[in-house]
């Protein structure tokens, strides 16, 4: 390395169950340039120094969502968070926060996945249609009032954001309530009755105490807080009008 | 600190970190707890204003009391911490609306968050003001 | 089939309090707390007994100070409820009513009180 060689100081929270029952730090010092991302940085240290520190990472530009984790405390995407801009360091990278550790910067994301797959994530037609009819008309607003909601990428840092989730992680959760929003305000889907239970419940929107941090870290700027507490306003409704006449959860 | 069964694989023990102190360790969540402590203002003028109506009901002598009591220079302290908690419930209750609400629409174009926020502001001044004048037109 | 949760009825009224509390708050407490106490704008003897009485006798003003009293305690007593259970205390029967039962406790007394001093 030459003389005036830039390096900086990371600090990766390890764990490895079958060494020890709690997380470690340890230090790594690494030369780095003004390019390098965070990303970066743990793959140099896991080519160079420790082939056994493990992380997710894939598309390396900020759309896959896999490579999620704490940078000095905030819930950060690895490859969109510059090394340039935590100087002098030391850089501290621990996995993302409110969900178990599996090993070092890996979590467990089976919770999110069946939430995900417990919202119906997909256009559900309101009548049948024959290809005969052509494709569905949105007007831009239409596409407006769901456009912001369909960039999530799935990464979780609204997840490791929102202390509601760390308190409760049977707490539905901002992403992937605001994805159930994308679907319900979407022009084309009338699939909003098999929705409703899921946010009618205690764990639905009602555990959301509009902390606001999630729509703060959002690498996509989808918004979630404004995709749950708009909905608290649609399940009070949908409660009201269930006092008037109940009904099905079919609506 | 706690461990989530490793359903027979014996390297599986995932690690839950503990919640403990969480608000204290990122700026943004200090502001949170403190927007939520206002609660404790409002709930507390609540309280002293039922107080009055009681003594209103009791009679004169009941009243007096009670305004005397709001006199007490350890009330008008503790009044002083519930005027400053009311001014920061309405600022945050403005600065968090735009997340609330639904997407509203003005001829087409979305109505931007600040545009209700700055609204809201406004609508507390000039609710304080019209407080305020119709408490100075009716001083005896 | 997840159960529906009842917190609509108390998010409302957190909500409705929580307006009526962020627009009028500020002036009330001024007035009543800080400006009459001590003479400042106002005179001291602003709220002489004679004068409230017939001001909480209108049934305007009495219906007015009923929804500040009570919709001030449940915005309250909703946002200390989850408050506690952000601080690690967890919800439970006794909490709940604790804080919301002091809203109940509020809303009844102060209506008892307005009521009683007539129209």
């Amino acid at each position: 390395m030459p003389d005036n060689a830039k390096t900086i100081q990371i600090e990766v929270l390890r764990y490895r169950p079958e060494q020890e029952s709690e997380p470690v730090w340890e230090s790594f010092t690494i030369p780095y340039t003004d390019d390098m991302s965070v990303l970066q940085g743990l793959q140099h240290i896991k080519d160079e120094v420790d082939g056994s520190l493990s992380f997710r990472w894939s598309c390396r530009m900020a759309i896959c969502g896999s490579c999620g984790m704490m940078v000095n405390g905030i819930p950060s995407l690895s490859c969109k968070t510059f090394l340039r801009d935590l100087t002098p360091g030391p850089v501290r990278v621990e996995a993302l926060g409110h969900f178990p550790i599996e090993r070092d910067l890996v979590v467990s994301v089976d919770g999110f996945v069946k939430k995900l797959e417990g919202i119906h994530p997909y256009l559900i037609p309101k009548e049948p249609r024959a290809l005969s009819e052509g494709e569905y008309l949105q007007t831009p607003e239409e596409l407006e009032k769901i456009e912001q909601y369909t960039s999530c990428i799935n990464c979780m840092l609204c997840y490791a954001a929102c202390p509601q989730f760390g308190l409760n992680p049977d707490f539905t959760g901002p992403g992937v309530l605001a994805l159930l929003h994308r679907y319900n305000a979407d022009s084309r889907d009338g699939g909003r009755g098999l929705r409703m239970e899921v946010l009618n419940a205690e764990d639905g929107v009602w555990s959301c105490t509009a902390v606001g941090y999630c729509s703060e870290v959002c690498p996509k700027h989808v918004d979630p807080a404004n995709a749950v507490n708009q909905n608290k306003v649609n399940s009070a409704m949908d409660y009201l009008l269930n006092l008037v006449s109940p009904r099905g959860e079919k609506s | 600190m706690k461990h989530a069964a490793g359903a027979g694989r014996p390297h599986v023990r995932p690690y839950v970190r503990p919640m403990k102190g969480w608000w204290t360790r990122n700026p943004f969540f200090v502001s949170y707890m403190v927007r939520e402590g206002t609660a404790l203002a409002v709930w507390l003028y609540s309280v002293e204003l039922l107080a009055g109506a009681v003594c209103l009901a009791m009679g004169e002598g009941a009243w007096n009391s009670w305004v005397a009591s709001m006199r007490h220079p350890v009330m008008i302290l503790i009044n002083l911490v519930v005027l400053w908690s009311m001014a920061v419930h309405a600022k945050s209750w403005f600065d968090i609306m735009p997340k609330t609400m639904p997407m509203i629409f003005v001829s087409g174009k979305r109505l931007a968050g600040s545009t209700i926020t700055r609204t809201g502001y406004a609508a507390v001044v000039a609710a304080t003001v019209v407080i305020l004048g119709l408490a100075m037109w009716g001083r005896p | 089939m997840k159960k529906r949760s009842n917190a609509p009825i108390f998010w409302l009224l957190f909500g409705a309090g929580g307006v009526l509390s962020a627009l009028t708050g500020v002036a009330l407490v001024l007035i009543t707390g800080v400006l009459v106490p001590l003479g400042w704008v106002l005179p001291q003897d602003y709220l002489a007994y004679p004068r409230v009485l017939a001001f909480a006798q209108n049934w305007f003003f009495k219906a007015f100070l009923f929804a500040v009293i009570a919709l001030f305690a449940w915005h309250a007593v909703h946002r200390i409820y989850h408050s506690l259970h952000d601080l690690g205390i967890h919800n439970n029967a006794g909490t709940w009513m604790l804080c919301y039962g002091s809203a109940l406790a509020i809303t009844a007394v102060g209506a008892i009180s307005l009521l009683s001093i007539g129209f």
